[in-house]
């Protein structure tokens, strides 16, 4: 084995403010070149942890350690920030928000500006470092008018350009469409292997890290290391899903037809796994046994979009000739890559913005185009993706309320009308405290219950899911199933693969301003040729259908979704 | 992008110069614009900034709104003066050459219309410099020249950073506003303004807290990359200095020499054709 970089030996942390320590017993070694994903629940310590690595604690956030953390043998108390720097780099999780130059050259050379280097030889670094994670290109432009991928990029030579020894990854997924997300993973792994630089990678999606191999997975729950393993040594035990950490797809697939995973069937990657006759025809069988459920659902037209046309002041055509149907009472998903038209077309349907061209009827309102946004807000309910954007009040109650009281409704029909929204939200035992003591996910909620009290038939949401683990994600979902069951119409605008197969009835796909698809989403997602348009990624069910020879890869994926909804579910 | 500064990027040998030069050329006019009321060195002031504007490469609707914003807030300023202390001028100059009268204290005397011209003069003398440095200033030199004519980097740095963020800013406010507005916070000229001070509050606030994130995750990832570990540090886009550099500066001096000197050999800030 090479030479061990850094070292966790019997550590714990409590930050300052709280009660209860955050990090309990941490032993983890970390050696030169390896690459590491480090899984687990929100709030298990897994960016605790991070903060640890790249020297936020005990240099920036204060707190109690207890043990050692050593960095190439060296306990990194008695380091500085700025000496952890130059041997671990990190890439945060908001790459919009790490960027500190005003164009890619001059972010990259932020590190060796403050290192006082000369400017020649700095232009000479900063050039070799972008050349190597293939930015060149792009070196004058502001870091915010690049793509989802070429931020990463950027990101990443800021950080090559000083030879750092460790690469942290903070959830490198989480805002980046899918097809984008898979280029990432092979390009964090590309990099690491050219300069030797070892990985930690924090993430939750572990299929989609899963891409590109990696050496070990550490598993946390509630602050301690569950599990330190090699991939297919984890995947074949139920560690997993007692932890709350979504598996692969095929994997459960498999499980569902009865196969046995084991560390020698090599399960961690859908191109590596190996297996037998037996097992493909168990999985054959298992699809033969499955009758088939999906209907269409929904009934009558609730929101009728025709020909929508909309450029932006600045001249950019954001929707071309957009037509969607949206039916009462069903789960849809809008999805395509960023600036594909997605957000734009929510926004001209609730009055945000004024379309050029086309017209929308919702349901059997009387011109739906001549009405303000307050409104159509009494019809269609918008939730941003982030609840700390919509939240202004102290209580709960009263963030709730404001709706009703900007429209001056009597009080004791607001005090009803609340509780009944807070009710369906589960929000009822929280009804008297304040917003700042809920979680991310019950903030969510709360604007969801905020817009519900204004009675809307339709809700849009952007990126529901966003930022959530496994658990969190089920219990939105599961959630706005409910109100979708209770005759509310859902509409969600997301990235998120896992969200639109297992809980949209159908997917509108979105691509240059344009609808390209209009379709169930397992018929999406097993369409090669659309999946590369939209800037999708084929779900693992596609692969895993052609790997055990099932010609309709759509129906197996069909009968996987129905299969987990109406039988495991339950 | 409507952001605070317009740079424009056209080649000229006014964009040349290094961004120190610039603005220890912009500290020198306008220390001398302000320091004198010589109406003859205060007319050639705008003719030399028309002529650098020419040169410059800066086109005249590229600054237009700048322009037209500073036009009524220098009648507005001229016509409160006028309003205010109508004999400012006599006072100054003491003499009284009476043109016309308004009615009541309200007398239009030749001092007092002189007075509003160097006023303007004034006005003339700056503005355009000012423009033509926002103009041709690269936004990313700003921090770099600031912190090479002395000030502290840290507080370099995070002037730039402030200014970077103000379209970013706008953007958010635009998103919480139009969410808001659909939960029916009225922000029109339909409600009154307690109401409407009220219903800002409801985007002030969430932008304010995600403005907060957005210093924490900006700062730690300033420091994760070693800001703040030096005394100096280097610039990306620092430039030497070259002979324009040098010249530039030695007529911006003299021309804050020229405003000292006039202001002795005058005996007082006015120059006084009256007397």
């Amino acid at each position: 084995m090479s030479e061990v970089l850094l070292t966790f030996k019997n550590f714990g942390f409590q930050y300052n403010a709280q009660a209860e320590p955050t990090l309990y017993d941490i032993n983890l070694e970390v050696h030169r070149g390896e690459k590491i994903l480090i899984a687990g629940p929100s709030g298990c310590g897994k960016s605790t942890l991070a903060s640890c690595i790249n020297g936020l604690i005990p240099f920036s956030y204060r707190g109690e350690m207890t043990g050692s953390v050593q960095l190439k043998g060296r306990e990194t108390r008695d380091l500085s920030l700025f000496e952890i720097s130059r041997t671990v780099g990190t890439v945060l999780q908001d790459s919009d928000g790490q960027f500190i130059g005003l164009t890619v050259a001059e972010d990259i050379a932020f590190a060796l500006e403050n290192d006082c280097l000369p400017t020649d030889p700095m232009h000479e670094r900063v050039r070799r470092a972008a050349e190597l994670v293939g930015i060149g290109t792009h070196m004058k432009h502001a870091p915010g008018d690049l793509s989802g991928g070429q931020k990463q990029r950027a990101a990443l030579a800021g950080l090559m350009v000083n030879d750092v020894e460790l690469l942290l990854f903070d959830e490198p997924l989480a805002n980046l469409d899918p097809a984008t997300g898979k280029q990432a993973i092979e390009f964090i792994d590309d990099i690491c292997r050219q300069s030797g630089a070892a990985a930690v990678i924090i993430e939750h999606r572990l299929e989609d890290v899963l891409h590109r191999s990696v050496d070990r997975i550490i598993l946390m729950g509630d602050g301690r290391i569950l599990a330190d393993m090699k991939p297919d040594e984890l995947l074949a035990s139920d560690l997993l899903a007692r932890s709350g950490i979504r598996e692969p797809l095929y994997l459960t697939a498999l499980k569902y037809a009865g196969v046995q995973i084991t560390p020698e069937k090599r399960p961690s990657g859908i191109r590596d796994i190996i297996l037998s006759d037996q097992d493909k025809e168990k999985v054959r069988s298992w699809m033969a046994s499955q009758d088939p459920v999906s209907g269409k659902k929904g009934g009558r037209d609730l929101l009728s979009a025709q020909d929508i046309s909309f450029s932006y002041s600045n001249g950019r055509q954001a929707l071309r000739n957009v037509s969607v149907q949206i039916r009462e009472g069903e789960l849809l998903a809008i999805v395509g890559t960023n600036g594909a038209g997605k957000s734009t077309f929510s926004k001209v349907v609730c009055g945000f913005e004024t379309p050029q061209e086309g017209r929308i009827q919702f349901a059997d309102v009387e011109d739906w185009m001549g009405l303000s946004i307050k409104e159509r807000a009494d019809h269609v309910g918008y939730v941003m993706q982030n609840p700390n954007q919509m939240i202004s009040q102290t209580m709960i109650f009263d963030e709730v309320a404001l709706g009703l009281r900007t429209r001056g409704v009597p009080e004791d029909e607001i005090r009803s009308r609340v509780e009944d929204s807070l009710k369906v939200c589960g929000l009822w035992p929280f009804r008297s405290w304040p917003v700042s003591a809920l979680s991310f996910g019950q903030k969510k909620r709360v604007t969801i219950a905020s817009v519900l009290v204004l009675r809307p038939k339709m809700i849009i949401l952007d990126e529901p899911t966003a930022g959530q683990d496994y658990r969190h994600y089920t219990e939105i979902m599961e959630f706005l199933r409910e109100l979708s069951s209770r005759g509310f119409t859902i509409v969600m605008i997301t990235h998120d693969m896992h969200l639109m197969l297992e809980y949209a009835d159908r997917s509108v796909v979105f691509s240059e301003g344009q609808v390209i698809a209009d379709d169930t989403s397992a018929g999406v997602l097993t369409n090669p040729d659309l999946v590369k348009r939209a800037n999708l990624k084929e779900t693992s069910l596609y692969d895993l259908a052609q790997l055990c020879g099932i010609g309709q890869a759509r129906d197996f994926a069909q009968y996987f979704i129905d299969y987990e909804r109406e039988v495991v579910r339950k | 992008m409507n952001s605070v500064f317009c740079y424009i990027d056209r080649p000229s040998p006014i964009h040349d110069l290094t961004g120190a030069t610039k603005l220890t050329c912009l500290l020198l006019w306008s220390f001398a614009a302000m320091m004198t009321y010589d109406t003859r060195f205060l007319a050639f002031l705008p003719v030399f900034s028309f002529l650098l504007f020419a040169f410059s490469k800066i086109r005249l609707k590229d600054v237009s709104f700048m322009i037209g914003f500073t036009m009524v807030f220098m009648i507005l300023n001229n016509l409160l003066i006028f309003l205010f202390s109508p004999q400012h001028g006599v006072s100054l100059y003491g003499t009284c050459h009476e043109l016309f009268s308004l009615g009541g204290r309200y007398v239009v005397t030749l001092e007092q219309l002189f007075y509003h011209l160097n006023l303007v003069l004034k006005y003339l003398s700056t503005i355009p410099i000012v423009l033509l440095f926002i103009c041709t200033t690269n936004p990313s030199e700003f921090a770099a020249s600031l912190n090479r004519i002395g000030v502290k980097y840290t507080v370099a740095y995070s002037v730039s950073l402030a200014l970077r963020y103000i379209p970013d800013i706008q953007r958010e406010y635009h998103e919480i506003s139009q969410a808001q507005q659909a939960r029916g916070i009225e922000m029109s000229k339909k409600e009154t303004l307690f109401k409407r001070l009220k219903s800002a509050s409801a985007i002030l606030i969430p932008l304010i807290l995600s403005s907060m994130d957005r210093i924490e995750t900006i700062s730690n990832a300033m420091q994760l990359r070693g800001f703040g570990k030096n005394k100096k540090r280097t610039w990306y886009m620092g430039r030497p200095f070259r002979t324009a550099d040098i010249l530039s500066i030695i007529v911006c001096a003299l021309l804050l020499a020229t405003a000292v000197f006039l202001n002795i050999r005058n005996g007082s800030r006015f120059w006084n054709p009256f007397s």
